[in-house]
């Protein structure tokens, strides 16, 4: 496996008294798209939002690149290039699908992602470029949100249930779009309770139950009997 | 559909017509010492700083989420700040007002320090615990007159200018220019990269973060330039006044409950809302004024009709009915029959 550009070692997180993760370790190779599936309540979104530096953790629990991210805050974390595209879109309402996208790009990154490759990738967002991103609908305001996340031209994004919410032809074009974001050699950490969609497009794959790492596998090699027993906890 | 035939532009008609009619009434108010009365000078001019309050208000309020209570501090500092540096310095009074506005951003950095670790209800708490930290320990003050305050010495007063026509008119003029001035500054910061960022955190603070922008540093900014331009405005207060003390000063009723009361009407978050919000506390006051106490019921009554039946206040009412853009922030999808209109 090539050098890990993330890497993970017994991450903790809490939320008060309560505890969402117990010790994960998990790595991230370059290049690598990793899916992270399990149930409601697993910790999946507490670990991208730990990952991202919307939760504070100990510094060294969490390495990118070789360096400690994990006390950093999320903008000191943006800059170093990892990219959200958060649960449940998070777009801007009061501004437009083009400002949206253009608060995307204030991290100065150099990279091939901009304005014009993102309406490439999803040429529906430039014809409602100038309306008020809340005016579109909840596909359209997905590929803004991923949109948004690419402009700041990061090596790894992070999606947090990307499928959410959205209607069945909506998801089938969003995974469509996907090679098309991560060829170009980014890594990616893909959060997704659609566990067949999820191994369709990564490489390797984490089960989380209870906020422990309860399977890892190569996606095309684990069985539906070890993800059945890891997800639910079951034999 | 035809794309080609549809523009995205952040203009509009509506906007360049407003400009237009914006720079002709400012040209006309800028003659005003040569048509207008005493009386209407003095009432125009303190128009011009309640609104220059109010847009800074609600830059901080309405854009970064930072509901103060406590700008009384920054109006009565700047206003003591204009009369130690007068009476102690021998700065002109042009140039202590300025002077002012620095120090305001000095004193709020370290007032910044201490609030910015409390959140909603307890920062605008605070901020008014600060305002009322500042009447205190100026009303310690015994050179600035101690609890009843002090004058204006004649001789600062005439160093402004020849005879009192022309000081009445300076002072005018100067509220006039910080009025433009504060206004066009938050129209240009708003249109600017940072402005976006701003709007950004202010609908979701957790989104912004996580694309890369420094909430602390942009909230603090913020904070720091309208707490200096408001200590700025303080002193025009006090210059046109003549004379200070701490509960003049440091006053929640005239610095910030009128002030809030001009946003809220007006119409919060937008750059339009404290200038209609403005005119219609002032035309209310003036004609309102003689009830006494009544007044006071009138505009809390007000302000409640349009917080329950107008949420985004007139302007917000104008703007969804009309789809009207007098200060173009964000874009605009033009169709080929407005295009042919403009």
């Amino acid at each position: 496996m090539p050098e890990p550009i993330l890497k993970i070692s017994k991450l903790s997180a809490h939320y008060g008294d309560f505890q969402a993760l117990y010790g994960v370790d998990m790595e991230v190779a370059e290049g690598e798209v990793l899916a992270i599936i399990g149930a409601n309540g697993a910790g999946k979104t507490t670990l991208l939002r730990s990952l991202s530096g919307l939760m504070s953790n100990e510094a060294g629990q969490i390495t990118y690149r070789g360096q400690a991210i994990g006390a950093l805050r999320a903008d000191q974390v943006a800059a170093l290039g990892i990219a959200l595209v958060p649960e449940g879109r998070q777009l801007f309402p009061s501004l437009t699908v083009e400002e949206n996208l253009m608060i995307g790009g204030r991290v100065n990154r150099a990279g091939p992602w901009n304005l014009h490759k993102v309406y490439d990738l999803f040429p529906i967002l430039q014809e409602r470029r100038g309306q008020a991103s809340t005016s579109l609908s909840g596909g359209q305001q997905q590929m803004v949100a991923i949109g948004r996340a690419l402009m700041s031209n990061p090596d790894l994004i992070l999606f947090d249930e990307i499928s959410l919410g959205l209607a069945p032809i909506i998801i089938k074009d969003i995974y469509a779009a996907l090679p098309g974001i991560v060829g170009g050699g980014m890594s990616a950490v893909i959060v997704e309770q659609d566990i067949t969609k999820a191994l369709s497009v990564s490489s390797r794959v984490y089960c989380l139950q209870e906020g422990r790492v309860s399977l890892e596998g190569g996606s095309a090699t684990v069985s539906r009997e070890e993800i059945s027993r890891a997800y639910f906890g079951i034999a | 559909m035809n794309l080609d035939s549809y523009t995205v532009t952040r203009g509009s008609k509506s906007a360049k017509i407003a400009a237009i009619l914006g720079l002709i009434v400012i040209v006309i108010l800028i003659t005003a010492p040569w048509w207008a009365g005493r009386a209407d000078m003095r009432l125009l001019g303190e128009l011009f700083l309640y609104l220059a309050l109010a847009s800074l208000w609600n830059l901080m309020a309405g854009y970064a989420g930072l509901v103060s209570v406590g700008q009384q501090a920054y109006v009565g500092f700047g206003g003591y700040m204009l009369f130690a540096l007068t009476i102690f310095g021998g700065v002109n009074p042009v140039f202590a007002i300025a002077l002012a506005g620095l120090l305001g951003a000095a004193i709020a950095v370290p007032v910044a320090a201490l609030i910015f670790r409390l959140r909603g209800a307890y920062f605008a708490i605070g901020t008014w615990v600060m305002a009322e930290v500042f009447r205190l320990s100026f009303a310690q003050v015994g050179a600035l007159g101690g609890g009843s305050g002090t004058s204006l010495p004649v001789g600062i007063v005439r160093s402004m200018a020849d005879g009192r026509s022309a000081r009445e008119a300076l002072s005018y003029w100067l509220a006039l220019g910080v009025a433009t001035l504060v206004v066009a500054a938050v129209y240009l910061f708003l249109r600017s990269r940072k402005g976006l960022a701003l709007t950004a955190i202010r609908d979701n603070e957790l989104a912004a973060g996580s694309l890369g922008i420094d909430i602390f540093r942009t909230k603090f900014l913020v904070y720091i330039v309208t707490c200096a331009m408001t200590a700025m405005v303080g002193a025009l207060i006090f210059l046109q006044k003549l004379r200070i003390s701490p509960d003049a000063a440091f006053s929640v009723n005239d610095w910030t409950a009128f002030v809030i009361f001009i946003v809220v009407i007006g119409g919060i978050g937008t750059i339009e809302g404290p200038i209609i919000g403005t005119l219609i506390f002032f035309a209310l006051r003036e004609t309102l004024a003689d009830l006494g106490t009544i007044y006071l019921m009138v505009l809390g009554l007000v302000a409640i009709v349009i917080m329950l039946k107008a949420p985004k206040g007139i302007w917000g009412l104008i703007k969804d009915r009309m789809n009207l853009q007098i200060f173009p922030l964000g874009y605009r999808v033009e169709t080929p029959d407005e295009n042919k209109g403009a």
